[in-house]
């Protein structure tokens, strides 16, 4: 199986981490992996974003028309990327900065998560891209949770403590609120 | 049978190419006898640039590399960083030094690399024959200002040393003459405290030299001399332009 | 096995040359490889190396010319037009016959072009690329791993010749990450004390650098030794992979470097349709494996050069082939690179 995730937001909103943190978690359960993200000046205040693909075949290439998963950090990246989502896949949208998704095919599922508020509660806005990730591994089950929270653990349980957890929680309220989506 | 004079150790026995009453032989012969003086010719590294010093690899007894037109400096920070026990030195003329390699020049001044630059003015181009140099002097005739040198056109004579004196790192910068006995004495101890501060590790040492150019300028060899005294000194006045180890016993005094 | 570490592929070569005994670095900032550059600023100071930023393309190359004239393993990396200006100094490198590896992550061109990924400095790169008669190794890079393992593969490749490698890689590679795996041992140095400045086993007599020779027949005779390095170099570091050629097509695609992955995936995506090609991937560019390519084209229709360019290995792909079979050309300028559904729609229409 081979999934197809792009991760786009505003610079700054963490779309790459979300995807450089999916691509080392499949890496880590054994599995090929590819992270290509756009950069130069369009990384400069303008949009970011990478395309990820997991697969349990050596990945041939790394860039793609189309995608199984689009995550849309804002509204910009939606209307950019939602129509080039395959058929039966998936868009995971920011509820607190992105309306519907315009003309998308039937199939594709889309999934509203208001990341911002929930990432608030949590007690850092900037978590919203955890939110995010905690949503989309629930949503797509192609890496675990578990080996997610063990490298997160690995880069902050010394050096930030405080918002390692905060990270975790911020997973953890993404995939329970994909859960009841 | 007394020896009276012999050749240094620091040069190798093959004939200099030079022109009759060129100062390039007397330049040579100084820095040899400075790297022979400080039992320095083993471990000495020296650069040939493009330009009439381009066979100085026949030359000097120590290792050398001929070097891209104007890049011995940059040549000389990589052989001193991978050579750090070395003394390094660069030989260049004026257009090699101040005109296509003026940013290595000027950069490697900077960081105060731990090299000695051994600069010969002789206000034009000798090799590819007599072209204008940006140390030609003013209204100075050259083959390629052949109505002399236009300064509202062309630009004045660059004084190097006053240029680089005015970055604060490099560590000692001055400006000699070949031009009579006498100023060669001076002009070897100067040599000789640039190569010692390279033993020491002080950073970059700068010897301006004024030189002489009889058959491009054309000239008698007596004759360009009196000429460079006359026309060149004024416009490149001799002295020291940065000593930071004076400096800094005025800072501690 | 060491463990595997996710890494961009500007960082994965960068760290390799550190791990395979690179102590002196050289290099001025230049997207797409910028990584590079921040990378060895990073970890250079850490394991007592040198790490200069230079005043410029030009100085660096500089520097890399005297650190390899004492021997030590030194490299420089850049983008095309920084590459461009580094041309005068690979000349005098390979004519002075020193190791020294230079890595071109390659952009969008000519002139200041774009930061997207192009194969565009394939004829600079392939054709000594500077004044005079002469060649460099080149080494071509398919993924981040082979990126990496290029660094070691060019300083030994570099030591064994005497000559300069150029590791042609492109943005993509250089910005993307995938997993990468360092190996435990590097191959050792080669020992330089009979030829480099300031290092003598014993001192015979003087070492000098030179690559000038006034008298045409010294320098006919010093080209001569040179070319008999390369014909050395022909015959023993010839790299390439083939893909699908098992399944006995009748097309062929000819493909290096980012846009041989591409090519792969189209391939498979083909075989699912049920229309088999194979690839054949030169991994040195120069050397070109020309023999290999005219035996691989043994028995197909057609021959296909895919590059992110509009046709410069293409002409070496024909060099091969010699007459062999048909050939097309299937290119894109820009930086624009293809997408796997695209180029397999392109290839079976070829096919057709």
């Amino acid at each position: 199986m081979t999934t197809r995730i792009l991760c786009a937001g505003f610079g700054g909103q963490g779309a790459l981490l979300i995807g450089k943190l999916m691509v080392n978690a499949g890496m880590l359960e054994g599995k090929h992996v590819t992270w290509l993200p756009s950069y130069g000046p369009e990384m400069r205040g303008g949009t970011a974003n990478v395309m990820c693909v997991i697969s349990d075949k050596p990945v041939g290439s790394p860039i793609f028309d189309r995608m199984d998963v689009l995550v849309a950090l804002n509204q910009p990246s939606l209307d950019k990327f939602a129509l080039q989502t395959k058929e039966n896949g998936l868009i995971l949208s920011n509820a607190s900065l992105c309306g519907d998704p315009a003309r998308v095919d039937g199939s594709v599922k889309v999934v509203a998560v208001p990341l911002t508020e929930i990432a608030e509660e949590v007690g850092n806005v900037k978590a919203a891209n955890m939110v995010a990730l905690g949503a989309l591994i629930e949503l797509t089950g192609c890496v675990n949770r578990q080996t997610v929270e063990e490298d997160l653990r690995k880069m902050l349980e010394k050096k930030n403590p405080a918002l390692l957890e905060q990270n975790l929680t911020a997973m953890e309220r993404g995939a329970k609120f994909a859960r009841q989506a | 049978m007394k020896i009276v004079a012999k050749r240094t150790a620091g040069l190798t026995d093959a004939r200099l190419h030079y022109c009759p009453g060129c100062l390039h032989g007397v330049a040579h012969r100084i820095i040899g006898e400075a790297m022979e003086e400080l039992s320095i010719i083993d471990r000495t590294i020296g650069i040939a640039p493009v330009g009439c010093a381009v066979f100085a690899y026949n030359f000097f007894s120590c290792d050398m590399i001929q070097v891209p037109h104007g890049r011995a400096p940059a040549v000389a920070t990589g052989i001193r960083r991978a050579r750090p026990d070395c003394v390094v030195f660069t030989y260049q003329g004026d257009g090699d030094l101040a005109a296509i390699g003026t940013a290595e020049t000027v950069h490697a001044a900077n960081r105060n690399e731990n090299i000695s630059v051994f600069f010969i003015n002789n206000a034009v181009y000798g090799m590819t024959g007599g072209q204008m140099a940006p140390t030609t002097l003013a209204n100075m005739k050259a083959t390629t200002a052949p109505y002399g040198r236009d300064v509202e056109d062309t630009g004045g004579p660059m004084r190097v040393c006053e240029l680089l004196a005015s970055l604060e790192k490099p560590y000692f910068i001055t400006r000699v003459s070949l031009l009579s006995p006498k100023d060669i004495l001076k002009a070897k101890k100067a040599v000789k405290r640039a190569l010692a501060g390279n033993m020491e590790k002080k950073g970059f040492h700068f010897v301006e030299m004024i030189s002489t150019c009889p058959t491009n300028w054309g000239m008698e060899p007596l004759k360009a001399r009196q000429w460079a005294r006359e026309s060149m000194i004024p416009v490149f006045p001799l002295g020291v332009f940065k000593d930071r180890e004076a400096e800094e016993k005025e800072a501690a005094s | 096995m060491t463990e595997k570490i996710l890494m961009k592929g500007n960082e994965a070569v960068a760290e390799a040359a550190i791990r395979a005994g690179c102590r002196h670095y050289f290099a001025y900032p230049i997207t797409p490889q910028s990584e590079l550059i921040e990378y060895m600023a990073k970890k250079m100071p850490k394991v007592g190396g040198t790490f200069l930023q230079a005043e410029s393309e030009v100085a660096a190359i500089n520097m890399v010319l005297g650190a390899a004239a004492c021997g030590v393993r030194t490299m420089t990396s850049s983008s095309s037009p920084g590459i461009s200006l580094k041309q005068e100094g690979i000349s005098y490198i390979a004519a002075s016959r020193l190791p020294a590896v230079i890595v071109n992550v390659q952009r969008g061109g000519p002139g200041l072009g774009n930061i997207a990924p192009m194969q565009c400095d394939y004829f600079q790169a392939t054709r000594g690329g500077g004044h005079g008669d002469y060649y460099t190794p080149v080494l071509s890079p398919s993924t981040v791993q082979e990126f990496a393992d290029m660094a070691p593969l060019a300083f030994e490749i570099a030591e064994r010749y005497r000559t300069p490698v150029l590791i042609l890689a492109d943005g993509m590679l250089g910005q993307m990450m995938e997993p990468v795996v360092f190996p435990e041992s590097y191959p050792p140095q080669r020992d330089p004390s009979d030829w480099a400045l300031g290092c003598h086993k014993d001192r015979k007599e003087n070492h000098i650098i030179n690559t000038l020779f006034i008298d045409p027949n010294l320098l006919d005779s010093k080209t001569r030794i040179l070319f008999e390095v390369y014909e050395e170099i022909k015959k023993n570091e010839v790299r390439f992979e083939t893909y699908n050629l098992e399944s006995r097509p009748k097309i062929l695609v000819a493909s290096t470097g980012t846009a041989a992955r591409v090519v792969k995936s189209a391939i498979d995506a083909l075989k699912e349709q049920g229309v088999e090609m194979g690839l054949f991937r030169p991994i040195t560019l120069w050397p070109f494996p020309y023999d290999a390519l005219h035996q691989a084209a043994a028995g197909v229709d057609k021959v296909i050069t895919v590059e992110l360019n509009m046709g410069q290995m293409e002409q070496d792909v024909r060099l091969a082939l010699n007459g062999l079979c048909p050939t097309e050309f299937v290119g894109k300028a820009g930086g624009l690179v293809f997408t796997p559904e695209e180029l397999a729609d392109i290839l079976r229409k070829k096919a057709s």
